[in-house]
C-alpha cells in the first residue's frame, strides 16, 4: 500500500509540453521536495494532482484509487490539501470561518438542517468549531480567530493557508512555494513549522521552494524537473553536487 | 424577556397592521403600499443572495418573479375560480384559504427550476459574460408569457381578486396582508439561516476566491446550484404575492424595468447585507411611491410660480430619472450601499441585547 503514486504523467497545453512523462511515489508519511527553475512545470504538476487539470497521459493513484479527472473539491476530500503561490485566503471574513469553510467536504448536515437548526446542524456546527479552534490552539493562531487575514502580517498570513489545509485533515500536503515573499526571520519560523506539522500530525508533505535553505534542511527526498522533465533525485546531499542539476540553474559552463 | 423586543416587536408590527387594515384604519392604497414593501424586500433580499453574498452580477430576477407569478396565479385559477380560459373551479372555492400557501410555494419551486437555465451556465461563466446570460433568461421568459395565448398573452391575466375574495367568504380579514407579512418574514429568516451557516458560507467563499474555495472542499458547482435556485425560488414567491396583490398580471410589467428595480435595491441596501436589502426595499418603495404625489405637487408648485411655460407639465415618467439618478449619486459617493457589507447590528451593537438569533 502506498500514499500517492504517479506515473507517466504527461500535460500538454497545445503545442507546449508543460510536463513530461512524470512519476514519483509516496510510500507513507516521507517529506518531499520538487525544486526546479522558472517554468520547470512544478506548479502544474500540483495543478494536476489537486485535479484542476485533467493529465493528457499518466495515472495518479491515491490510496490506491485512481484521481486523474476528479474534480479539485472531491480530490480534496480525499485528503489531498494544497496552498498556494500567492496567497488565496478569503481576505473579507474571520480566520476562524476561513477554517470553518474548508471543512465542507465533511460538512454532515443538508440545506434543509441549515433552515431548521435542528440537531444535526447544531452537533455537526460545534464539531466542526471544535476542530477548527483546537487547530489553531496548536498552531497558536488563536489570538486572531475574530481578525480578517488581510488585516495581518504577511508570515502570519502563510501560516494561515497552512493551517486551513490541514483542517481538511489531509494526508498529504502539497505546500507550494511556502517560503516565498517571506524575509529570513520569517522563513527560520516556517521551517521549524513544517517540521513540526509533518512530525505532529504525522502527514506527508511535498513541497516546491525556491529557497535551497528550506528544500535542503527538511526534505528527505528531492526531485528536479526542468523544462517538464525529471533531470535528477535523490538525498539533500546527492542533488548539491549533480552536475545535471548545476547545469539546470546555473547553465552550461562552455558557453 | 429583554432578548425577546426584537421579535416582538416585529409581531407587533404585522399583527397592528392586520387589526388596523381589519377596522379600516388604512386606506386601501395604504394597505397595497405596505404589501409592496413586503414584496420588495422578498425580492432584494432574495436577489443579494446572487448579487451580494455570491458576488455574482445576475440582472434578470423579475423573470424567475414572472414563473412565480404566472404558475401560482394559474394553479389557483384553476382550482378555484370559474374562468374562461381554465374552465370550472377543480376543487371547492372553500379550500383557497388552505391551499394558497402550497400554490404559492410551487410558483416558487417553479421558479428555482427556471433558475437552472441562469445557475447551469453559471458553473462556468462569470461577470459580464453571466450578466448576459441572466439578461437573456429575462427576455426568454417574458416573450414566452406574451407568447401564451392561455395564459392571456400580452393583454395579461387576470381574475386572482376571485381567490382573495374566496378567502375572504370564509372568514372576514385581510389575508393578502396576513401572507405578505408571513412570507417576508420567512425568507428573511431564511436567508439569514442559510448565510450564517457553514454551508452558506460556503457562496461568499466562493465570491471572495473561487479557486481557493473548489481546493478547500467548497463544491462550487452545487453551491451555485443551491444559491440560483434558492434565489430564484423566492423571486417566484414575491412573484405570486404580486400576482394577487394587485389581482392582473401582464408580462411586461416583469421585463428589465423590474430587474432594474431589484438592482437599485440591492446596491443601495449594499451587497452582503441581509439589513442593507431589508432598509433599501422599504426605502425604496416608499420613494417610487411618494413620487406619486411629489411630481404633481412640485408641478403645480412651478406653475405657480411662473417658472416654466403653462404647455409643459412634469410627468410620472420623471420617476424613471429620478431612481436611476439616486443611482448614479450613491455609486459616485457611497459605492458600498447604505450599510456595505455589514449588518444593523454591527453598526449599533447594542441592538444584539435585544434579539436571539440561533
Amino acid at each position: 500500500m502506498s500514499l500517492l503514486k504517479i506515473e507517466g504523467l504527461t500535460q500538454k497545453f497545445g503545442g507546449l509540453t508543460a510536463v513530461s512523462d512524470f512519476s514519483t511515489h509516496f510510500q507513507g508519511n516521507e517529506l518531499m521536495g520538487l525544486i526546479g527553475p522558472n517554468g520547470a512545470g512544478k506548479t502544474t504538476v500540483f495543478n494536476i494532482v489537486s485535479g484542476f487539470y485533467t493529465p493528457t497521459r499518466g495515472n495518479i493513484i491515491f490510496k490506491d484509487k485512481p484521481i486523474n479527472g476528479l474534480k479539485p473539491h472531491v480530490v480534496t476530500g480525499m485528503g489531498i490539501a494544497r496552498t498556494f503561490q500567492n496567497i488565496r485566503l478569503w481576505h473579507d471574513m474571520s480566520l476562524l470561518d476561513n477554517i470553518l469553510i474548508s471543512q465542507h467536504h465533511n460538512l454532515g448536515y443538508t440545506l434543509l438542517d441549515s433552515f431548521l437548526r435542528n440537531k444535526r446542524y447544531v452537533d455537526n456546527e460545534h464539531r466542526m468549531r471544535t476542530i477548527a479552534m483546537d487547530l489553531l490552539e496548536q498552531l497558536d493562531l488563536i489570538q486572531f480567530k475574530d481578525e480578517r487575514p488581510g488585516n495581518l502580517p504577511y508570515g502570519v498570513q502563510r501560516k494561515i493557508e497552512i493551517a486551513r489545509a490541514l483542517s481538511v485533515k489531509p494526508d498529504l500536503l502539497l505546500l507550494d512555494e511556502p517560503a516565498a515573499g517571506l524575509n529570513s526571520a520569517d522563513v527560520q519560523d516556517l521551517i521549524k513549522l513544517i517540521a513540526w506539522i509533518h512530525k505532529e500530525f504525522n502527514i506527508a508533505i511535498w513541497m516546491i521552494e525556491h529557497q535551497m535553505a528550506v528544500v535542503m534542511s527538511l526534505c528527505s527526498w528531492i526531485q528536479v524537473i526542468d523544462f517538464g522533465k525529471t533531470i535528477a533525485q535523490g538525498t539533500p546531499e546527492e542533488i548539491q553536487s549533480n552536475p545535471a542539476v548545476i547545469k539546470a540553474y546555473l547553465g552550461d559552463d562552455n558557453i | 424577556m429583554k432578548k425577546l423586543s426584537i421579535p416582538l416587536l416585529l409581531a407587533l408590527i404585522a399583527v397592528g397592521t392586520v387589526l388596523a387594515a381589519h377596522f379600516e384604519l388604512l386606506d386601501l392604497y395604504i394597505q397595497t403600499v405596505i404589501m409592496f414593501v413586503g414584496v420588495n424586500i422578498i425580492l432584494s433580499s432574495s436577489f443579494n443572495i446572487i448579487n451580494g453574498y455570491m458576488g455574482e452580477f445576475a440582472c434578470g430576477h423579475a423573470g424567475f418573479m414572472a414563473v412565480g407569478a404566472y404558475v401560482t396565479s394559474v394553479l389557483n385559477l384553476m382550482l378555484f375560480t370559474k374562468s374562461k380560459a381554465f374552465g370550472p373551479p377543480l376543487l371547492s372555492p372553500d379550500l383557497a384559504l388552505y391551499f394558497f400557501p402550497v400554490t404559492l410555494i410551487l410558483g416558487g419551486i417553479a421558479a428555482a427550476i427556471t433558475g437552472l437555465i441562469v445557475a447551469v451556465p453559471s458553473f462556468k461563466t462569470r461577470d459580464d459574460y453571466l450578466a448576459i446570460i441572466t439578461l437573456a433568461a429575462n427576455f426568454i421568459i417574458v416573450s414566452l408569457f406574451i407568447n401564451m395565448d392561455i395564459v392571456g398573452g400580452a393583454r395579461g391575466l387576470m381574475g386572482m381578486k376571485q381567490i382573495i375574495f374566496a378567502m375572504e367568504d370564509i372568514v372576514f380579514i385581510p389575508w393578502m396582508l396576513i401572507w405578505v407579512f408571513t412570507f417576508t418574514y420567512l425568507t428573511v429568516f431564511i436567508i439569514r439561516r442559510f448565510v450564517t451557516s457553514t454551508y452558506g458560507k460556503g457562496i461568499i467563499a466562493i465570491h471572495q476566491d473561487e479557486i481557493a474555495a473548489e481546493i478547500m472542499s467548497v463544491n462550487t458547482d452545487k453551491m451555485k446550484l443551491v444559491a440560483f435556485m434558492l434565489s430564484s425560488g423566492l423571486a417566484g414567491v414575491a412573484g405570486g404575492l404580486f400576482a394577487h396583490i394587485l389581482g392582473y398580471i401582464n408580462p411586461n410589467s416583469f421585463g428589465i424595468l423590474k430587474s432594474t428595480e431589484c438592482l437599485v435595491m440591492v446596491y443601495m441596501g449594499g451587497m452582503g447585507s441581509l439589513s442593507g436589502s431589508i432598509i433599501a426595499a422599504i426605502l425604496f418603495t416608499l420613494l417610487i411611491e411618494g413620487l406619486r404625489f411629489i411630481i404633481p405637487a412640485a408641478d403645480t408648485l412651478i406653475h405657480y410660480l411662473p417658472l416654466i411655460p403653462d404647455t409643459f407639465h412634469l410627468s410620472q415618467v420623471l420617476k424613471w430619472v429620478i431612481i436611476p439618478l439616486i443611482l448614479v449619486i450613491l455609486m459616485q459617493f457611497r459605492p458600498e450601499g447604505i450599510m456595505g457589507n455589514r449588518e444593523l447590528s454591527d453598526f449599533f451593537p447594542k441592538l444584539k441585547r435585544f434579539y436571539v438569533f440561533k
